[in-house]
């Protein structure tokens, strides 16, 4: 039992960290990429000791300084639903991901440990569950702040995320009738199959209209560019305004993290997961552990290499993913709220349900 | 303890929500503890641009909000009753794929008619 | 183990009834609909000790997502409400109490009627098994429920333009 609770405390200070340290990783990249596509230095004073890491140390320095900043609290306002509202920006962030698997099912010793923290029947609808309460947090900051741009801001952008929350929710059971699972550790064990023996079964391959979908929808539920209504950095004042410090800090650490929890969402559902393509097990292949060629080769590698491979390929599609975001980010302009509402409700959502309709009609004809 | 949900998932998601609140606690907390406390009636005045504010700030907003959340909630339902059915479509076959078809095709016609109407027309 | 059990349930079902009793008395609206949050919470965490867990999730999903969303939006609208404080004497206590009394009497009978599993339920999916009743036996009530959704968005479609030509 003891060991059982020692695991489940490993897994989650795993992810825990992994999710912290992508956000933290995150604030300085999106500085030095927004800075290199315009053409600028972006951030480079901050130093320890003279060493700079190509202004990695910068965000160390904006952490400390956000902890030492005044906690502002507007006399006006509801202390206790202020204080509440970046609490809301932050807890599901990282609630959502437990369900996710960062690695495959390993046998450790004759015990098999699922590198997933919660393996739930349920788990994409627990995902979308938790998901949803990210928007107390914009809700209540924008009442509790006491001032008329929070409240309108705070208005807007819960307007923008439940109208975006469906398309998530609607994109998503295209994959799970190809899968006919809500565990995305089932999804992911699935995505190891092939089309025609040859043509991995990954999610973005299956099912392309709903990765299309998913992937902007994912962007306008972290409020950002080109959905960052809520909140435009300079020009447009939103439901923060009346946040200083690191209660500011939380809803835009948040949001950062955020950022990493839809990238591994995006990587479970639609790039396979953890799989990386032709790559089996010793239990999926009759204990020859290594490359399957559809053309008969077979390269032998180490069960735990396998393992290794598997959990770096997941690293890395999250990390691909994550770039992604950035570059669509400092790419496109800002939508018009109009135009925003507009996409979702009349050219997201038909498109949504026809995909649905199309796949169950296409995953009935197969069967 | 063969239960699933007590030895394995109840007891992590517990744990998982512990530490959760624990790290946002403590992001709260120190703020609060070491962050200096200078107030002043100016500084307290909510922000607008400069300009002192004469109303109170929780002033009525437009009633589009609030049929954004009405739609949001059926659509949100009907989400919630196709999960299921996508879980067990490979299970009910035919008999369900028309089923589902007609409730979709019914809140279809709802978001259709939503549509020509405009009402979610930001103007 | 058995202990533990008991001590997670005391929880789930003190954040029940302690949040609920704040929203019944708490003088300012908004800080009751906040209240309301954990109460859902903690019928949600009531549902997974009764092994429904998809019952939960989508309780959590639709209940704290998307109905309290829309009560918080309500009391928004209503923003004077707020500042006031709504005043908790009550009126008519003595007609009040018949149908106090008859809604206790009739959940007493389901109480007293109902057989309770007093051994905690094996745990098994249940996402798949809803589904297939959903479109077998319960195939009726499925296609009703989205009769009921679409006149729940064409009724509130006419509330949003009454408003509106009241606005122009």
């Amino acid at each position: 039992m003891w060991l059982d609770l020692g695991l489940i405390v490993g897994k989650i200070a795993v992810v825990f960290i992994g999710i912290i340290a992508g956000a933290f990783v995150l604030t300085w990249a999106e500085r030095k990429q927004s800075a290199l596509m315009s053409d600028r230095i972006g951030a480079n004073r901050a130093a320890i000791l003279g060493i700079k890491l190509m202004g990695i140390v910068n965000s160390v320095a904006d952490a400390l300084k956000m902890i030492f900043k005044e906690d502002f609290l507007p006399p006006k306002g509801l202390r206790f639903l202020h204080a509440a509202a970046p609490v809301f920006a932050m807890f599901p962030v990282f609630m959502t991901f437990a369900v996710l698997p960062f690695g495959p099912t390993i046998t450790v010793g004759g015990k098999v440990i699922p590198l997933q923290i919660l393996q739930l029947d349920v788990g994409m609808l627990y995902l979308l569950a938790f998901g949803s309460i990210a928007v107390y947090g914009v809700l209540l900051a924008g009442w509790a702040s006491n001032n008329k741009y929070t409240l309108i801001g705070g208005m807007r952008a819960t307007a923008q995320m439940i109208s975006y929350e469906l398309i998530l929710g609607l994109s998503l059971i295209g994959p799970i009738l190809v899968y006919g699972s809500l565990d995305p550790g089932v999804m992911a064990t699935a995505q190891n199959g092939y089309l025609w023996g040859w043509i991995p079964k990954w999610g973005i391959i299956v099912q392309p209209i709903a990765f299309l979908l998913f992937l902007p929808a994912a962007m306008a539920e972290t409020k950002r560019c080109p959905f960052d209504l809520p909140e435009g950095e300079s020009e447009i004042i939103g439901f923060a305004t009346e946040y200083s410090g690191m209660r500011w800090g939380m809803f835009f650490l948040g949001e950062f993290a955020e950022i990493v929890v839809l990238a591994a969402v995006l990587a479970t559902v639609f790039l396979g997961s953890y799989q990386v393509p032709f790559l089996f097990d010793a239990g999926e292949k009759l204990g020859m552990a290594g490359f399957h060629f559809p053309w008969g080769a077979y390269l032998p590698i180490a069960e735990w290499a396998v393992v290794a491979l598997r959990i770096l390929s997941f690293g890395v599609k999250v990390l691909i993913l994550m770039w992604l975001q950035m570059q669509i980010r400092w790419t496109y302009p800002r939508f018009r709220y109009d135009q925003l509402m507009r996409v979702s409700w009349r050219e997201m959502m038909p498109i949504a349900l026809a995909n649905i309709a199309v796949t169950a009609l296409i995953v009935m004809l197969v069967a | 303890m063969e239960n699933s949900i007590f030895s394995g998932n109840l007891v992590a998601f517990l744990i998982l929500f512990g530490a959760t609140c624990a790290l946002v606690g403590m992001f709260l907390a120190l703020s609060a503890w070491l962050g200096p406390k200078r107030m002043t009636p100016i500084k307290g005045e909510p922000f607008e641009c400069g300009v002192i504010s004469k109303t109170d700030a929780r002033s009525p907003y437009p009633v589009k909000f609030y049929l954004v959340a009405v739609l949001f909630i059926v659509f949100d339902i009907e989400v919630a009753f196709l999960y299921p059915w996508a879980v067990s479509f490979g299970s009910i076959g035919v008999a369900g794929f028309i089923a589902a078809m007609i409730f979709l095709a019914i809140l279809g016609v709802g978001l259709y008619y939503e549509v020509s109407k405009r009402v979610l027309e930001w103007k | 183990m058995e202990l533990l059990r008991h001590i997670i349930f005391w929880l789930f079902a003190v954040l029940t009834v302690g949040s609920a009793v704040v929203v019944v008395f708490h003088p300012r609206v908004i800080y009751s609909a906040f209240a309301l949050l954990f109460t859902f919470f903690g019928v949600a965490g009531l549902y997974v000790f009764l092994s429904a867990d998809f019952l939960a999730a989508a309780q959590i999903l639709i209940y704290v997502g998307g109905i309290l969303t829309l009560i918080i939006f309500g009391v928004f609208l209503t923003a004077k409400i707020t500042t006031l404080d709504i005043p908790h004497q009550t009126h008519q206590r003595y007609v009040a109490l018949v149908p106090i009394v008859m809604i206790a009497a009739g959940l007493f009978t389901v109480v007293k009627n109902t057989v309770w599993p007093t051994a905690p339920l094996p745990h098994h999916p249940t996402t798949q098994v809803i589904g297939e009743l959903l479109l077998t036996k319960y195939l009726v009530p499925f296609e009703l429920a989205s009769i009921l959704l679409l006149a729940a968005l064409i009724g509130a479609m006419r509330l949003a333009r009454y408003y509106r030509k009241r606005e122009d």
